[in-house]
């Protein structure tokens, strides 16, 4: 894994503080570049009409819990990296996670479908309760979790195979047996990628651009039919244009899955998501100087970015970070 | 900022030179370095091209189809090597049969299974980095006294021959596999893992698949390195006048290389011209099977 030092992730930071100053909200869905065509601020417009509605439709209904994380703490090899996490995350929600590099924040998002398992001195700590169940539980098996609960990686990681072999792979290790052409094409219209590649669904999915290979790869994870959906930075190897596409995606995707994305682009975050939870690095906690994660505030996105509670998330959401 | 334009305003900035300012000493260096570089790779080419056409030349007359569809013979212009031909192909057949699976599958347990911290693994780990640097004769002293003779007694047949070769080729086969697994990203099993695939199923659907053009290419130079081995094959007393091809695992059999160890020693120099021919018909084979290689690997291999 490859870490950013922190002062790369300052200078994004700092990158993107002119286009919110700009537009003078936080919230707004503008397009994600200076200079972006027409095209991509229509369907921004666009998207952000959607996004308006459901949310006024989200305040109403209060919604049932899917996780609910318990004082939460990892460690790699018996050091801490994340500490002291409690929120719960909502059904029908897409709930973004942002903070600082090194923050703990992918490995929050591991503890979730258990990916941490596969880490070699990876150890959670607390509590996760997946509706309810506790998911590091001695009778729950990681793959069925895992089944229920997929992930979409940063980097696009298709496998080096045909588009439909990508999509199908993970209903025939499920031993699904319906209709799998069937399947294939649902998920891949459900990814917003169909049009795109049904003239030759036997191409290798290598050949894909970056932005077709990601949303193959949430096509792949819908065919399981999952519960919940995890991205881990699902756009930091993305184009403007391919990221608008998925935060469009996931917009449209939020009314049947639960939503879980990390990210360094804060604008992203305001964008997308309705709850957000910033993390940081708190300095020298324990006895050897040791850089711990923790979640300093989690709540309504809008609150989070214009309306904070603690002076270091004002200082990040501000682009005063540090 | 504020550094660049006082940069541009300091009227000290040095001229801009971009003229070599090493001596003629580091250029001689660069120069000798290069040619004594350039140097060993031509009499690589030279020692090789020189094998090829003495070769050629010596074994032109006796490099007909009479050659290969011919059976030894006591006469040199009747000599051919068929029983030989069929010999080699017998063990190339064992070869793959046994050591392939074998070594795939230890480099797969090593790689994706394996506790590398373990003490036990990381022993196995050198003991077989090692075993790649064996001479092969002491492979063939293996073969001899485990199969040939000793508890299997197998006797001098094309099974023990070609066990003894698959011993030879194993640790190869299983360090190339390795590199081949481990060239496939492990985001590949990531992904797998993340859509409910068990371990074994994302190995094996998706991690080894990718690497079966690199595990292919692999074996595929190990085994012609193999076949041009005749030291272990005399140790396990492959017989060197056989009129017949081996029609059973424990048929007895010549190869190739101890069709021509036999002839090069013979004092007629009929059996040289008989030999040279042979050395380009193994040539030749060798050749072919390192040109599959590379081809499945530019065919094949995956750029991540
Ligand atoms: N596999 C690992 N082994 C050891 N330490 C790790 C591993 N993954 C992450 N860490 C450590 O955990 C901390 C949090 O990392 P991570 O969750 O990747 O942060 P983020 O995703 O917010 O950038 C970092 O200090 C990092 O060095
Ligand atoms: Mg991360």
């Amino acid at each position: 894994m490859i870490e950013r030092p922190m002062s790369e992730n300052r200078g994004a930071v700092v990158m993107d503080e002119p286009e919110r100053t700009r537009e003078g909200s936080s919230d707004a869905g503008v397009a994600p570049e200076a200079g972006a065509d027409a095209v991509l601020q229509e369907s921004a417009k666009l998207a952000e009409v959607t996004r308006e509605r459901r949310r006024q439709v989200k305040k109403d209904a209060d919604a049932e819990t899917v996780f609910e994380l318990k004082d939460v703490a990892v460690t790699y090899g018996g050091s801490y990296a994340v500490q002291g996490v409690s929120m719960s995350i909502r059904k029908n929600e897409i709930t973004a996670l942002i903070g600082p590099s090194g923050c703990g924040k992918t490995t929050v998002l591991r503890c979730l479908n258990r990916t941490n398992d596969l880490i070699q001195g990876a150890k959670v700590h607390g509590q996760v309760l997946y509706h309810d169940i506790d998911l590091y539980g001695p009778k729950v098996e990681p793959v069925e979790v895992r089944r229920r609960i997929g992930m979409v990686f940063q980097k696009p990681n298709p496998f080096p195979k045909s588009i439909y072999d990508n999509v199908a792979f993970g209903p025939r290790v499920g031993g699904f047996k319906g209709n799998m052409d069937e399947l294939v094409e649902r998920s891949l219209r459900r990814a917003a990628l169909w049009d795109e590649v049904k003239r030759d669904l036997k191409a290798s999915a290598m050949a894909l651009s970056g932005g077709q290979q990601q949303r193959l790869c949430i096509a792949r994870c819908i065919a399981v039919e999952p519960d919940v959906i995890l991205m881990d930075e699902p756009c930091s190897a993305l184009d403007p244009v391919s990221t608008l596409r998925i935060e469009e995606l996931m917009d449209e995707l939020v009314s049947e899955y639960t939503i879980i994305i990390v990210t360094h682009n804060m604008q992203q975050a305001a964008r997308v998501s309705d709850r957000t939870g910033f993390f940081t690095v708190a300095e020298g906690q324990d006895e050897k100087d040791h850089r711990i994660g923790i979640l300093v505030e989690y709540d309504l996105t809008p609150t989070v970015f214009t309306n904070p509670s603690d002076p270091r998330t004002e200082a990040y959401v501000t682009g005063r970070f540090g | 900022m504020s550094t660049l334009r006082t940069q541009k305003d300091a009227s000290t900035t040095p001229p801009v030179s971009l003229t070599s300012r090493r001596g003629w000493w580091h250029r001689t260096r660069d120069g000798a370095f290069r040619g004594a570089v350039t140097g060993s790779v031509l009499v690589g080419l030279a020692v090789l091209v020189a094998l090829i056409v003495q070769s050629l030349v010596e074994g032109w007359p006796k490099l007909n189809w009479n050659l290969i569809t011919s059976f030894p013979s006591s006469f040199p212009e009747k000599a051919g090597i068929q029983s030989a031909i069929f010999g080699t192909f017998w063990m190339v057949g064992i070869v793959l049969v046994v050591a392939i699976p074998i070594g795939v599958g230890a480099a797969i347990y090593m790689e994706q299974f394996a506790d590398t911290e373990a003490w036990y693994n990381r022993f196995i780990d050198v003991i077989i980095q090692n075993l790649a640097a064996v001479p092969s004769i002491v492979y063939g002293i293996l073969g001899l006294a485990f199969l040939a003779r000793g508890f299997l007694n197998l006797g001098p047949v094309v099974l023990t021959a070609g066990l003894t070769l698959s011993f030879l080729v194993l640790p190869v086969v299983i360090i190339a596999s390795r590199e081949a697994l481990r060239a496939v990203p492990s985001s590949i099993l990531d992904g797998a893992l993340a859509l409910g695939a068990t371990r074994w199923q994302g190995v094996s659907r998706q991690v080894l698949p990718a690497a079966i053009p690199g595990i292919a290419t692999g074996s595929i130079l190990a085994v012609s390195r193999a076949i041009g081995e005749a030291a272990p094959l005399l140790l396990l007393g492959a017989l060197q006048f056989i009129t017949f091809n081996p029609t059973g695992l424990n048929s007895s059999f010549t190869a190739l290389p101890i069709q021509i160890f036999n002839w090069v020693s013979r004092p007629n120099v009929g059996f040289h011209v008989a030999a040279a021919a042979a050395i380009i018909v193994l040539l030749c084979i060798t050749l072919l099977m390192n040109a599959v290689a590379i081809w499945l690997r530019n065919r094949f291999q995956q750029t991540w």
